[in-house]
């Protein structure tokens, strides 16, 4: 995908790239795996060194030097400034509302924001089982806002979930980030596509996605990537094979 | 104690038991000792059944999984966890699933000696029709409505911690998971330690857990490989992303458990 001047990007960099913006400094951010682990740590080296990062494993403020693979890695917890034990972690911490934002993926995620990380199927003989619930129910039910990272296919953005593990409908405060734009919902908290990354047509993303899509009237495009962002993702990433 | 002895002596077929340790102090040695005395039934509680419950699920040992987080974690799927639940590879797999919360709640009331344990969360999502340890509670106070998890209470719990002293109190620190609940919550627990020493030194991050509430300490340096011990081991990723492809064909699992596990000796692979 060719976007902007000359920066080359994949899908899964574009995508990562704009979650990373979305943060900012000094907020509390509940990380998990994948790529919003991936996003989160390139914030902290972009425009939000100071966003706290909290690993569900009981890593509070975790500055992690390389990317780690799992959510409990040894960096995170040397590193952190609070270990605390997954009990507390969940109830206090989460459950008690003290998380800014909640980064989340998802296998499939409906017009309202819900998701499905459970199974592919039906739930007692599924096509595809899926490692189910983690904590993402009460990361959704209890952050203050939600980021969803998602690529956008029919098989992900579908009208109804086959199985609903998440509630990902904070009345507004949630933005779905995709491989080609934007997502927030309306007023009723139906999705609407409020962006497109650059070179990305409105047609492709109505393709990609399993229901009519909503468009903003006032649809915007994202700023294209810097090679800055480029260069410290792909570093970010290098790192994490030491 | 000796890790073979310790395994027979507590764990018998058709147990409920918990192998706790959350990324962190895994106890894969043990869980392999179990695999070793080829014990079947069992029903296994694990909030990330991880590498070594999708072990325990190839070769056949559960007949039912209790949990809340079933992928390789940053790697993508139990490739074993899988095929039981999709295909019923070795055998079929029973399976009670939580949010991490849930399920730690769950712990945390077992260790309490309550019988369910209560938080928000769980309203709208369809965990609840498919867990029956999972129902609603009005707050006597205020009238919201709750979420309450049934008590996990293990007939066996298993932990992996960084060191033990003679008198067999055991200390592990770093992330600490909830291998404390997990532990209290136990009719009986066993912990394989790093390090046996004369006296445990005071530590940041550090939980302690007496002699009276473990049954039986098993010296096992690297015992929790590929997952760590903090201050003695880091967590193997490579290995971690290599059993994507082990675990992914059921012969090559099968070859790769014998090689590894079957024909080792308390070697942790």
């Amino acid at each position: 995908m060719s976007v902007g001047e000359a920066v080359e990007v994949t899908p899964e960099e574009l995508m990562t790239i704009n979650a990373a913006r979305e943060l900012r400094d000094g907020q509390v951010c509940l990380v998990g795996v994948g790529p919003p682990n991936a996003a989160a740590n390139l914030a902290r080296r972009l425009q939000a060194p100071g966003c706290v990062l909290v690993y569900e494993s009981g890593a509070i403020g975790a500055q992690p030097v390389r990317l780690p693979l799992s959510i409990g890695d040894d960096d995170l917890a040397a590193t952190a400034l609070e270990l605390v034990s997954v009990v507390e972690m969940f109830n206090l911490w989460i459950g008690g509302g003290r998380i800014d934002v909640g980064f989340l993926g998802a296998a499939q995620i409906d017009p309202h924001a819900n998701l499905n990380t459970t199974a592919i199927g039906s739930y007692e003989q599924p096509k595809v089982r899926l490692p189910g619930a983690g904590g993402a129910p009460e990361i959704a039910a209890c952050a203050k806002s939600v980021i969803v990272i998602a690529r956008q296919s029919p098989r992900v953005f579908v009208e109804k979930l086959d199985f609903v593990t998440s509630l990902a409908h904070r009345e507004g405060h949630t933005v779905v980030i995709t491989d080609l734009g934007v997502l927030r919902p309306g007023s009723d908290g139906e999705l609407e596509l409020v962006a497109l990354h650059p070179g990305v047509e409105v047609e492709q993303a109505r393709e990609a996605t399993g229901w009519d899509l909503r468009v903003a009237d006032d649809l915007e495009r994202t700023e294209p990537v810097t090679q800055r962002e480029l260069d410290e993702l792909r570093e970010l990433r290098a790192s994490a094979r030491r | 104690m000796d890790l073979r002895d310790a395994i027979s002596e507590h764990v018998r077929d058709g147990m409920t038991v918990s192998l706790e340790g959350f990324t962190h102090l895994i106890p894969f040695a043990a869980g392999h000792e179990l695999i070793r005395q080829g014990r079947r039934d069992l029903t296994l509680v694990r909030m990330t059944p991880d590498l070594i419950y999708d072990q325990l699920i190839g070769m056949g040992c559960a007949r039912k999984l209790i949990f809340s987080y079933g992928g390789n974690p940053g790697v993508g799927s139990l490739h074993r966890f899988r095929d039981a639940v999709e295909n019923g590879w070795p055998q079929p797999l029973e399976i009670v699933e939580h949010s991490h919360a849930g399920l730690a709640n769950a712990y945390a009331a077992g260790a309490a000696n309550l019988p369910f344990g209560v938080l928000r969360g769980y309203a709208g999502t369809d965990l609840v029709e498919h867990n029956e340890q999972v129902a609603f509670v009005d707050c006597p106070f205020t009238g919201e409505q709750l979420s309450a998890v049934r008590a996990v209470r293990p007939d066996v719990t298993v932990i992996h911690a960084q060191q033990a002293d003679r008198h067999g109190n055991v200390m592990l620190w770093g992330l600490a998971g909830v291998q404390k609940e997990a532990v209290l919550a136990a009719e009986v627990a066993i912990a394989t330690v790093e390090e046996i020493v004369d006296e445990l030194e005071a530590r940041p991050h550090s939980v302690v857990l007496p002699a009276w509430t473990i049954a039986a300490v098993c010296h096992v340096p690297g015992g929790a490989h590929p997952s760590y011990a903090a201050g003695y081991s880091t967590r193997d990723n490579d290995f971690y992303s290599a059993w994507d492809e082990i675990a992914r064909d059921r012969e090559r699992f099968s070859e790769w458990m014998r090689e590894h596990v079957l024909s080792k000796d308390e070697v942790p692979a």
